[in-house]
């Protein structure tokens, strides 16, 4: 986000999902994508039955790669260096889209300069993906009419994760590939929501519409709207309040709809902060691993039980509506936080979900033209800042927001952890098909309980059978942080070396094992590389 | 693109060339029946249902198959083209179990429509039935071949929609019939229950277990809403009945989707899981206790009071919530930021 | 006598009726005399005989001998190769007249025949290209090379030749159409699934001449444009397919096929895929599906191949037959070949004669020969001097023609008036012991079990018939039964979505229009004149035939016949599990079918 911010000057979804089927050639990367965002899965691979190339990489052998025509199986880790190793073979072999380079970006020389050392060679070296592979990737990827670049947290959750982005836009750029249909660079939003979230403000530097809480002008802004003095002062993330929780900096936390007690990196260390609280208040719909730990516990309804809008991963602004009444005596997150406000001296007056919206609109200029009566069934993309303006499907188009493109040379960075003799595997995370998150959901679902019960790590079957294990048998995986018991699953899905978990599975927490280093930009923590030593149970 | 010019029973059409019969006559609104079309699929031509007489032409041609030409003279419902459509479906009931009265599908059955529309009660032909074990096997839906009319269409839509292809058609003639490779069970197959097939069948043949004698389909409620799972975003309906969810309807026109997954299609039951938390909470000597909603509200705020009056507002943080509205998100770090901290994030990076 | 060449068919006929023994042991022989090297020992194609197998000729002067096993080798050898006698009985031997004869062409089988596409079958050794070149093999090609693509599309036209695969469509036309469709990609298929049973001249002509298929299909493929080719032959006929491959290679050797044909810049290449055997794979679009490795189940037509075929690309798709005639157009020209044939059917046909037939094996006459020719004339009439009944035409697609129709002169259009079809060119012959209802039930099982299932009047429609027909067969027929196949078989014939489907009906609807009261009398008499349906007959013992000599009552299985010695016997009809074991011991015809 905060690398495509940098040189794009916006950090979202660039084109629609619709398009991809417009693509001539799609690059998937770090986005095991038929099973995490199961729709835009049938349309890749819809796609490809009609004739696009298709890029994969990924250090497992997801099922898109029976559809790829180059799978680059890359060491977790290294997307920086593979995706310089392209944009290298795009310049060297003259495949640059110079128009577009010299009319709409700039930084090229610098970008060329850096790009220098990164031969294909040398880049094998370093992801392990053969050379030859590398140079087809490139010439398919920047060849194409449109190209469309689809990632997710696999290019993310590492401490190189913006510089990752970054170099995904260095390429995206090169090629031209940015402001016309079927192409783009297309970060796929894990959650229903997170879009929204984000565009809502629920960051620590920026108000909504991505305003800063640093810029004077839009802090007025907001002050004017809310009758309030603002701090200027940008906030702590996610991570950085854990530790200010565990450090007594922080003293009380109100948590909404999140569980970190299974979603965090090295969970035992979040535990211990969250636990030094003086004061936690967790608002959710079930007794979550977190929620068991507060002092209080507020029940939320369902998104069948309330009204209002979600944002998906292009962008659309969606409507939510009741179907049921709340259960039990749960109540709408916002009425909730609206009597929280008004019991600490607020004067909040919402009546319904839509009179926050119409706020929301006000305040927020990409939003400004949106109305609950416009979403029908089909949504609205933002920006949208009139009523009568009919959405932005495609970002960037002749333009980008911040003027010109920018160019970042990166240099590559190896993850925090590398594998040892102590722990000499690769731990990587992620979903599955049939679980979402953290499981409260699913898991509480009797279909998706029942046909994905528990965790099964997957394992190589070379390893698996130098450890002396059989599928199904149990392992002990330990970290330098914690330890967990999993069965186990052998499959060729993953090479040798590296061993995958999900986070579904409290009882199986694999946040035990994870690693909280972070990528100093983005503050995300590197979930998708930790090393591990395995045992058999 | 280029027009031609055609009439349907007497009506002067102006069809884009390339248009089946089919789209035509729905321009004019002439409905013709269909088992095995779907507008997003291949077109195969196989129930037969829509065969019309078109002036000239040997046999009676499928609808749904044959591109409009120049000058055509079509009849969608005359004496030749209603006998061919009884015929039909009398073969199929010759084939069908006749339990209407129980079938999950009675109200949204196309075999019913159809019957209805062309006095077809039962069939004139009398003969073996198939004999297919009913399956329950897999979490998610029945599977009742013996209802199937082998339109094809869950095929098409697993190959060509969803890509997995898990289910293919199997032996010839009689014995035809739509299952996995080598007749597996479906949860040992390919399959990801994306439910495309269950939504697309126009009998009893696939129908969800969830909901499964909860409410007819036109005694339901559909509310349109979004998918509370993966950033996708896709939009569907939900089927209510007495304020209870009892289906899953995807929103066939969503400009995402169309189709759902299997979270979206059948993962909504949660919603009414016993789990679920029904009252406030507060913690007393380590144990929650049941509170009321002032009670909890009060202590709430007058600790986040007391933190901020101690340490400061920026002693004060939120965890705000990908999975919650954008009005909740809104509220939440309004809420934090008139406090006075900009200490307030969510999970954007999990 | 000096070098002799000797010829052994080995079609797949003759080889499984002994051939390749039979040369095993000439070898052999020739060897023991340690004249081998004298002796030029060839294996042919199929001669069309296939009655007579295992086959053999001796050039230059063209002895034809049949039956011949290994034993006969020696015999032949030292009577006729080294003393000139002829082995009479080695002979064939007219089932008529009785003579004998070495000269094949004296024979009634071969003396009507006109074998234009078949000129090659039994005379050439099909593995070796020299010898297809030394018959003027490929000379076409050089020609059509020179030509224009629009001047060889003209002549085939020109010529009249239909599809040899069943429906008669206008080759000329077919490749037009595939000529004029834009395309940067197009293919030729040839069609070599030949499903209808009883028929098998497109194997004969693989496994005889598959050059000549090759050559048609670089001819059309140089025609419209296309540069590679698939021919889609089935599994079952490994003899063929093996031939193929070896033609294919040599051809390539010989630069007839790959890149640069000829030095001209033409590229073709070909490509063989075997078929699993499914009968609906004949169809046109299945077997395009069934290429493509999906499920072979037809496609909707239009977009007709030649718009959209395999792939999706402009496609045109031939029968081996048809191919097989295209050198000869090229060779011969167009007005030789359309001075063949009737009116609107051009050249010859091969058809394959087989049922109760004296002579079964392949023919190729001219079209518009009478049906009392080819069966009476080239197959010998029927067999044990019985009675012609009908002929069913087409295979299981086609229709029975009654006796009335005998003087029929056979072509596409003829054949479409009277209720059947051209089809591949099956005939299977029927005599007065056939029951056609049952033979409507057999034609019927068939069609069913080999719908490909996907239209809802062909699966389910042929199975409703099916049962009614098992009824009728099994005396359980009712009065509605006759009305209710009748609209049922119309409206298959009116909605089904191929072509399998609108001619499964022409069985049941060609025995209803030429033998409805076989029909009647099944229903409402209970009776099955001609014996074979089982339920309507009973046995009875002639009493005054019957002279007790107790044969039957000791092969009864069921102990239910009874008698004393010398007295006449009689049948408890109840307990009769009609097998006809005592009918077929009785030496005095006394037992009797009522």
């Amino acid at each position: 986000m905060a690398s495509l911010a940098t040189a794009f000057g916006s950090g979202a979804m660039t084109n629609t999902i619709g398009e991809i089927e417009e693509a001539d050639t799609i690059f998937v990367m770090g986005s095991n994508t038929t099973e995490n965002h199961p729709v835009i899965g049938y349309r890749i691979k819809r796609a490809v039955r009609k004739g696009a190339k298709l890029i994969v990489a990924d250090p497992r052998a997801i099922e898109l790669c029976e559809y790829a025509d180059v799978f680059l199986q890359l060491r977790p880790g290294t997307n920086e260096a593979l995706l310089n190793g392209l944009a290298h073979v795009v310049i060297r072999d003259g495949l640059t889209d110079e128009e577009f380079i010299k009319e709409r970006t700039e930084g090229y020389e610098e970008l060329k300069a850096a790009l220098e050392k990164y031969t294909p060679e040398y880049v094998s070296e370093i992801t392990g993906v053969p050379a030859a592979d590398i140079e087809k990737a490139a010439h398919l990827y920047a060849k194409a009419k449109a190209a469309s670049f689809l990632y997710t947290m696999g290019v993310t959750q590492h401490t190189s994760g913006t510089n990752n982005v970054f170099t995904i836009a260095n390429l995206a750029m090169l090629t031209g590939n940015l402001g016309k249909r079927g192409a783009g660079v297309n970060p796929l939003r894990g959650q229903n929501n997170v879009q929204g979230a984000c565009d809502m403000g629920a960051l620590p530097v920026v108000f909504t519409g991505y305003q800063p809480v640093t810029n004077d002008e839009a802090r007025a802004k907001f002050e004017k709207a809310w009758g309030v003095p603002l701090s200027g002062k940008p906030g702590l993330t996610a991570t950085e309040m854990v530790n200010a929780a565990g450090k007594k900096q922080l003293r009380a936390l109100y948590i909404m709809g999140e569980n970190p007690m299974v979603s965090d990196a090295d969970i035992n260390h979040a535990f211990h902060c969250l636990d030094s609280l003086d004061f936690l208040v967790v608002q959710d719909i079930f007794m979550t691993e977190t929620a068991k730990i507060a002092d209080v516990v507020l029940p939320a309804v369902t998104f069948a039980e309330k009204e209002g809008t979600f944002v998906n991963t292009e962008r659309r602004v969606q409507k939510v509506n009741q179907a049921v009444k709340p259960r039990g005596q749960a109540r709408a997150d916002w009425e909730i936080i609206r009597d929280i406000a008004n019991r600490l001296g607020f004067d909040w007056k919402y009546k319904k979900a839509e009179d926050v919206f119409n706020e929301i609109r006000q305040l927020t200029p990409s939003y400004a033209g949106i109305t609950y009566g416009r979403l029908g069934v089909t949504g609205v993309h933002w920006p949208c800042p009139t009523e009568d303006h009919p959405g932005t499907p495609i970002l960037h188009v002749g333009k980008f927001s911040r003027g010109l493109g920018k160019f970042t040379p990166i240099e590559y960075t190896p993850p925090a952890e590398e594998p040892d003799e102590e722990y000499p595997f690769t731990l990587t995370t992620g979903r599955i098909l049939y679980h979402y998150h953290t499981g409260t959901m699913t898991r509480r679902s009797k279909g998706l309980g029942e046909i994905h019960k528990e965790e099964y790590m997957e394992i190589n079957p070379a390893d698996a059978e130098a450890l002396g294990v059989a599928e199904c048998d149990m392992v002990k995986v330990t970290s330098r942080r914690g330890e967990v018991k999993t069965k186990v699953k052998i499959t060729d899905r993953v090479p040798k070396g590296v061993v995958f978990m999900t986070f579904h599975f409290s009882e199986t927490a694999v946040n035990l094992l994870t690693n909280t280093a972070c990528c100093p930009t983005a503050k995300i923590p590197e979930l998708k590389v930790c090393t591990v030593r395995l045992e058999k149970a | 693109m280029s027009q031609v010019n055609l009439t349907i029973n007497g009506i002067p059409v102006q069809a884009k060339a390339g248009m089946t019969i089919l789209e035509a006559a729905k321009t004019v609104g002439i409905d013709i029946p269909t088992f095995c079309h779907d507008p997003e699929l291949a077109k195969v031509g196989a129930c037969r249902i829509c065969v019309v007489e078109v002036a000239g032409a040997r046999n009676l041609p499928a609808a749904c198959t044959v591109p409009v030409a120049e000058g055509m003279v079509i009849q969608t419902e005359t004496e030749r083209v209603r006998a061919a459509r009884k015929t039909i479906l009398n073969l199929i009931w010759a084939n069908h179990p006749q339990d209407c009265l129980v079938c999950e599908k009675t109200g949204s059955c196309k075999l019913q429509d159809y019957s209805y529309r062309y006095g077809v009660s039962g069939s004139i032909y009398k003969g073996q039935k198939k004999e297919i074990p009913f399956d329950d096997t897999n979490p998610f839906f029945f599977r009742d071949l013996n209802k199937c009319i082998l339109c094809g269409k869950c095929v098409r839509k697993c190959h060509d929609i969803n890509g997995v292809g898990a289910v293919d058609f199997m032996w010839r003639g009689f014995k035809t019939m739509v299952t996995t490779p080598f007749d597996v069970p479906i949860e040992e197959s390919s399959c990801v229950f994306c439910g495309m097939c269950v939504d697309v069948c126009p009998v009893g043949a696939l129908t969800p277990k969830q909901g499964l004698g909860q409410g007819r389909s036109f005694e339901v409620d559909k509310v349109f809403t979004t998918c509370p799972y993966c950033g996708c975003g896709c939009t569907l309906y939900l089927n209510v009945k007495n304020d209870k969810i009892v289906g899953v309807t995807p929103n066939f026109e969503g400009p995402i989707n169309g189709h759902l997954c299997v979270k979206g299609r059948f993962g909504w039951d949660f919603v009414d899981s016993p789990d679920r938390l029904k009252t406030p909470l507060i913690k007393k000597g380590g144990q929650f206790v049941e509170a009321g909603w002032d009670e909890a509200l009060d202590l709430v705020a007058e600790k986040f009071k007391e933190v901020r009056a101690q340490y400061g507002a920026d002693a004060l943080g939120g965890f705000s919530s990908a999975r919650c509205t954008n009005e909740d998100n809104y509220l939440f770090q309004k809420l934090l930021r008139v406090l006075g901290t900009n200490n307030v994030d969510h999970c954007a990076r999990l | 006598m000096s070098h002799r060449r000797i010829l052994f068919c080995a079609g797949t006929g003759c080889i499984s009726s002994g051939a390749l023994k039979t040369r095993d042991a000439l070898v052999s022989e020739l060897e023991k005399r340690g004249i081998r090297d004298q002796y030029e020992v060839v294996l042919s194609g199929c001669h069309g005989f296939c009655e007579q197998g295992p086959l053999l000729i001796v050039h230059p002067e063209d002895t034809f001998y049949c039956g011949v096993q290994p034993e006969d080798m020696a015999e032949l050898i030292d009577e006729y190769l080294l003393n000139g006698r002829v082995v009479e009985r080695l002979l064939y031997k007219d089932p008529v007249t009785g003579e004998r004869t070495s000269d094949h062409m004296k024979i009634g089988f071969y003396a009507k025949q006109k074998r234009l596409v078949l000129h090659n079958c039994g005379v050439i050794d099909p593995e070796n290209i020299n010898e297809y070149i030394g018959t003027k093999g490929y000379e076409a090609l050089k020609a059509a090379l020179k030509m224009e693509r629009t001047a060889i599309i003209d002549e085939v036209k020109r010529s009249g030749l239909r599809g040899r695969g069943g429906a008669g469509f206008p080759t000329g036309m077919k490749w037009e159409f595939t000529f004029k469709t834009p395309g940067d990609k197009k293919y030729i298929v040839c069609n070599a699934d030949e499903g209808d049973p009883g028929a098998f001249m497109d194997r004969s002509v693989l496994e005889g001449d598959p050059h000549a298929v090759l050559e048609g299909m670089i001819i059309a493929g140089y025609a419209i444009g296309a540069d590679e080719g698939y021919v889609y032959v089935r599994a079952e006929y490994p003899l063929a397919v093996k031939r193929l491959r070896i033609a294919i290679t040599q051809a390539e050797e010989f630069g007839f096929l790959g890149s640069n044909i000829m030095g001209t810049g033409f590229n073709f290449k070909i490509n063989i895929k075997e078929g699993a055997g499914a009968f609906v794979c004949g169809e046109e679009t299945a077997l395009l599906a069934s290429i493509e490795g999906e499920r072979g189940m037809p496609r909707p037509r239009p977009p007709f191949p030649a718009i959209s075929g395999l792939w999706g690309k402009p496609t045109c798709l031939n029968n081996v037959e048809t191919f097989a005639n295209i050198p000869l157009i090229i060779r011969e020209g167009a007005d030789s070949f359309a001075s063949v044939g009737t009116e609107r059917s051009k050249g010859t046909k091969i058809f394959a004669l087989t049922g109760k037939i004296n002579n079964t094996g392949l023919a190729e006459v001219p079209m518009g020969m009478t049906m009392r020719e080819i069966i009476f004339d080239i197959g010998g009439g029927i067999r044990d001097g019985k009675q012609f009944k009908a002929v069913q035409i087409g295979g299981p697609s086609g229709g029975c023609l009654p006796a009335e129709l005998l003087d029929l002169p056979i072509d596409y259009d003829s054949l479409t008036q009277a209720g059947a079809m051209m089809g591949s060119g099956g005939l299977v012959v029927m005599d007065e012991n056939t029951c056609m209802v049952d033979l409507a039930r057999y034609f019927l099982t068939f069609t069913q079990n080999e719908s490909c299932g996907k239209c809802t009047p062909c699966r389910e429609g042929t199975k409703r018939m099916l049962e009614a027909l098992e009824r009728i067969t099994e005396g359980k027929g009712e009065s509605g039964d006759i009305p209710m196949l009748e609209e049922l078989a119309n409206s298959i014939k009116d909605s089904s979505l191929c072509g399998l489907g609108q001619t499964a009906p022409n069985p049941i609807l060609s025995t209803l229009r030429y033998f409805r009261h076989e029909y009647e009398e099944h229903i409402l008499e209970g009776k099955c004149s001609a014996g074979v349906c089982r339920n309507l007959v009973t046995y009875h013992i002639d009493a005054e035939k019957c002279t007790g000599c107790r044969a039957c009552t000791r092969v009864c299985p069921v102990e239910a016949i009874t008698g004393d010695k010398k007295q006449p016997h009689e049948i408890n009809i109840q307990v009769c599990i009609k097998c006809g074991a005592c009918m077929e011991k009785c030496k005095f015809d006394a037992v009797i079918l009522k």
